[in-house]
């Protein structure tokens, strides 16, 4: 029976706690009598039959007829599937994807449906390379699909592959691809890891144009955004969910599977990450002593190669097909199985060990401005409720903060921090005043839609992304990064810890209470 | 007199090719430079007046020489042994009374006492002097590389009148000795035919790089420069002296990228900027010139190149300007009215206070370390060194 969350109160008995610093870690002790840590639940038990339950799913759908009655011969079968966003780490193979789409495609078959394609649903992320498509795919499917051009990814530039489906009661104008919006039936493919993600935001995200994402993607919206894990006080949800209205009354017919997924995120020679500190054994305390004199060691690229070459061991705990909204709330309830933990009342202080990899950096470098949409954007964001941290109250982050970028699959990026953040780091002025000329930077748009770029105007999507963190926080202090690139972010650099609490008391005192988000695994706290 | 003196001694100019290569200004410890007693030079002819140098600058040129890595191309042009330093703030007499100066180095026909002077001459572009091997001089393209005229780096040297511009008295020697660096960055900058509106880039930010941001800023306000620079001092005085943006030169392919909006294949840009003002002038700088550079756009060499190698298929395929920039003369101003380069560099070197480029200032005694701190100057946080003769015994 996995133990739930909990927080601990830390007092002098407390050993050393682990945070993520980019791709390495540090052990630090926190102050007695007035520090909490929050622990995450452990993993759940895993779904024993996990291609019986997708069968099930498909067969036994919530509000909606069991696909097979959806398919027809001489039908438009359009197979949507998250990018290489999800997971994080990477999950072993056979990804869920794969034993999703297979299902699906064995009931196509069955129903004699010949016109079948699959979009990588990446919205404006980089497209996934050969072997990232295999990963999530498995080969026989990208041998099958791929050579005949009926695997691609969707391309958000491409005006004649874009289709409007209508105009919502807020003038937001829903945009995505032509071939998903002019299919009899579009399947979505789902892995779920935060409360954030599924729902509609599959489907009028992944496959929109940038117009469409404009609209709730924006400053505003995400200073509005309370919190990206609780979708019902969430600004961007909302807009979201309206594009999802007019999807269901005017676009095709959507088949949505969703599954989530445990926390069992490390393998074996990692497993001291999930522990909880005082139950490290000796041989715990070894391997994180030799992994982490290693990672000190080694240059930046062999501890990036190490850490992003992981393939986790995540589990699947539910699996879930139908009518979107109906699927989506019931995803919802495995999330927060998994990661709830309740957490009485906020903090002067909260700390957040910042790890190598964000949603936007698979395969690549965790650059400065992920650094602070990882922190403000997304670990900051897992509450419901109320924030942990008090408003005006210190966000301590612990990460290299490298001023270094990949030139590939972050170009735009580059331009971001050195024109853009110099000017300014606040969300809604750099949104007037840049996001136009990036969006539209006809080099950004061709390195997006034929090389492995994030789409230009991504550096903004991931700076609006902390925007409610950066607002709410009365001082955002990082522990060990590159002075001069902290600064350039609008943060305080600090060496230690300790000269981070000492920063921090010129705004919360110097007696503040402090909270800890131990990351790994992912959790989101109910604050009370 | 006591000056630093370069004869013609191959196997010293090879010592210094070989201690150059290890070490930049190197060369000063084994190659043809001595500092010696001499003779001060006679007074030449009709014209001719004796100046005492007060400061002296040390310019790329002259490490060059040093370092004996100078390009064969000015054998005929120079004569030996000559006492380098062309960049000279200098005491002067005239009919009694005492001045300061700075001198216009370049021997064009009237100080060679050519008459009827060249075409260029008669122009008043005495950089392109078409007989500046000739005349009642030795060869020499420069008092600083001319065996009849002294150079700066000596307590005397001679000077026609026609070299002598009189500084006003509230300008400092520190501002002054910059006059003629800041005269050659002036035709550069020119040569860049600045308008309102254009993207210019600034390769290069020593002390030829700096003045030359500081010209543009000062003859062309409506441009936008943007400067490569390699060194946190350099930076900071690009910004000050005007830059808009300033990046290092890795940075610079995207910078004018983003800038311009330009599409790239490979490193070159298919757009890019106006104009490129090299001042490094090596094969790296000159072929990443021609990458930034948009089509027809306009490419000077400020930086004395020597034997580069290059791909020009960009300049073919592109129909690029690729101009030199050497010197100074009379400059046409944006506004078509005709001013000599001197002119405006001592109105620049009062306005803009250059003097603050002049990092540190060694006796002659002292040369070895001068020319090393001359030759390693950004590294080590410097702009411009100099040798100051004010303490120097004149005898």
């Amino acid at each position: 029976m996995p133990r739930p969350g909990f927080v601990l109160d830390v007092d002098r008995s407390t050993p050393p706690t682990l945070f993520w610093r980019g791709e390495g870690f540090s052990l630090e002790k926190l102050p007695a009598d007035r520090s909490r840590i929050i622990y995450p639940p452990e993993p759940l038990a895993p779904l024993a039959d996990v291609d019986g339950a997708i069968r099930h799913a498909l067969l036994n759908p919530l509000d909606s007829d069991p696909l097979p009655a959806l398919l027809f011969p001489g039908m438009k079968l359009t197979i949507a599937f998250d990018d290489a966003s999800l997971s994080l780490p990477k999950m072993r193979t056979p990804d869920t994807r794969q034993r999703i789409i297979e299902a699906v495609l064995d009931l196509a078959a069955e129903a004699g449906v010949d016109d079948v394609h699959l979009i990588a649903a990446l919205g404006l992320h980089r497209r996934m390379h050969e072997y990232e498509l295999r990963h999530v795919l498995g080969d026989r499917i990208f041998d099958a699909f791929h050579p005949r051009g009926q695997l691609y990814q969707h391309d958000a530039e491409d005006p004649d592959n874009l289709a409007v489906i209508g105009t919502t009661d807020h003038g937001e104008v829903l945009e995505i691809n032509k071939r998903a919006a002019e299919s009899d039936l579009i399947v979505y493919a789902n892995v779920n890891q935060v409360a954030m993600d599924g729902g509609w935001k599959s489907t009028v995200t992944g496959l929109a144009s940038y117009r469409c994402l404009s609209y709730h993607h924006n400053g505003e919206t995400l200073q509005q955004t309370r919190s990206l894990m609780d979708r019902h006080h969430s600004a961007l949800h909302h807009s979201i969910w309206r594009m999802g209205k007019l999807m269901r009354d005017h676009g095709p017919r959507i088949f949505t599977v969703e599954t989530t997924l445990n926390t069992d995120t490390f393998p074996s020679s990692f497993e001291f990450l999930s522990k909880r500190e005082w139950e490290w054994n000796a041989r715990d305390r070894a391997t994180y002593l030799a992994t982490a004199k290693s990672l000190q060691y080694a240059p930046t690229k062999v501890a990036r190669k190490i850490f992003h070459g992981i393939e986790a061991p995540y589990r699947t705990t539910s699996v879930q097909a139908g009518h979107t909204d109906a699927v989506h709330e019931q995803t919802l309830k495995h999330v927060y199985a998994q990661q709830l933990v309740e957490v009485e009342g906020q903090t002067d202080i909260l700390t957040l060990g910042i790890p190598f990899i964000s949603p936007y950096n698979p395969e690549s470098i965790m650059n400065p401005i992920l650094v602070m949409c990882m922190g403000l954007g997304y670990l900051f964001n897992m509450y419901r409720g109320k924030p942990l941290v008090r408003e005006g109250g210190v966000i301590i982050m612990t990460h290299p903060t490298y001023r270094e970028f990949h030139p590939v699959h972050h170009p735009s990026y580059i331009d971001f921090f050195e024109q853009v953040l110099p000017d300014t780091t606040d969300p809604v002025e750099m949104g007037k005043k840049w996001e136009k000329k990036y969006a539209e930077d006809e080099w950004y748009r061709h390195l997006y839609r034929t090389s492995y770029a994030y789409h230009g105007v991504h550096p903004f999507y991931a700076w609006y992304w902390g925007a409610h963190g950066q607002q709410h926080a009365g001082k955002v202090i990082i522990v060990g990064g590159d002075p001069p690139t902290v600064r350039r972010l609008g943060f305080t650099p600090a060496s230690t810890m300790d000269d981070a609490f000492e920063i921090a008391s010129d705004v919360v005192g110097r007696s503040p209470s402090i909270t800890h988000l131990h990351v790994p695994a992912v959790l989101v706290a109910d604050v009370k | 007199m006591r000056a630093l003196q370069i004869d013609r001694k191959l196997s010293r100019f090879a010592a210094a090719r070989i201690a150059g290569a290890i070490n930049p200004g190197a060369g000063a410890a084994v190659g043809p430079l001595e500092l010696a007693d001499i003779d001060a030079p006679s007074l030449p002819g009709p014209g001719w007046t004796t100046i005492r140098p007060r400061l002296s600058g040390i310019c790329g040129s002259d490490l060059s020489t040093i370092d004996g890595v100078a390009s064969r191309y000015f054998e005929p042009i120079v004569s030996f042994p000559f006492v380098p330093g062309h960049e000279v703030v200098a005491d002067h007499e005239l009919d009694g009374r005492a001045r300061r100066v700075v001198l216009e180095p370049v021997l064009g026909c009237v100080a060679r006492s050519i008459d009827p002077v060249c075409d260029s001459c008669a122009r008043g572009d005495l950089g392109n002097c078409e007989r500046i091997a000739f005349g009642a001089l030795e060869p020499g393209l420069q008092s600083g590389f001319c065996c009849d005229t002294g150079g700066g780096w000596g307590t005397s040297m001679v000077a026609h009148e026609s070299q002598l511009h009189e500084i006003p008295e509230s300008m400092s020697d520190e501002d002054a000795v910059l006059v003629e660096p800041a005269a050659c960055a002036i035709h550069g900058a020119l040569r860049a035919e600045p308008e309102d509106g254009h993207l210019i880039v600034v390769i290069g930010a020593g002390t030829l790089g700096l003045l030359t941001i500081a010209a543009l800023r000062h003859f062309a306000p409506g441009c936008r420069i943007v400067a490569a620079a390699r060194y946190p001092l350099q930076t900071r005085t690009a910004r000050e002296f005007g830059a808009d943006t300033v990046c290092t030169s890795d940075e610079l392919p995207r910078v004018i990228r983003s800038l311009t909006g330009s599409m790239a294949y490979g490193n070159q840009l298919t757009g890019g900027c106006h104009t490129v003002v090299d001042c490094v002038g090596n094969d790296a700088s000159i072929a990443q010139s021609l990458a930034i550079v948009k089509p027809r756009g306009r490419v000077v060499l400020v930086g004395m190149p020597g034997k580069v190698k290059l791909e020009l298929t960009t300049l073919w395929h592109r129909e690029t300007h690729l101009v030199g920039a050497y010197a100074y003369g009379t400059e046409t101003l944006p506004d078509a009215s005709r001013r000599r380069t001197f002119d405006l560099a001592i109105e620049l070197a009062g306005s803009a206070r250059l003097g603050g480029l002049l990092s540190q200032t060694y006796p002659l005694s002292e040369y070895r370390d001068a020319i090393e701190h001359a030759a390693s100057a950004g590294r080590r946080g410097a702009v411009k060194i100099a040798f100051d003769l004010r303490g120097e015994k004149r005898r």
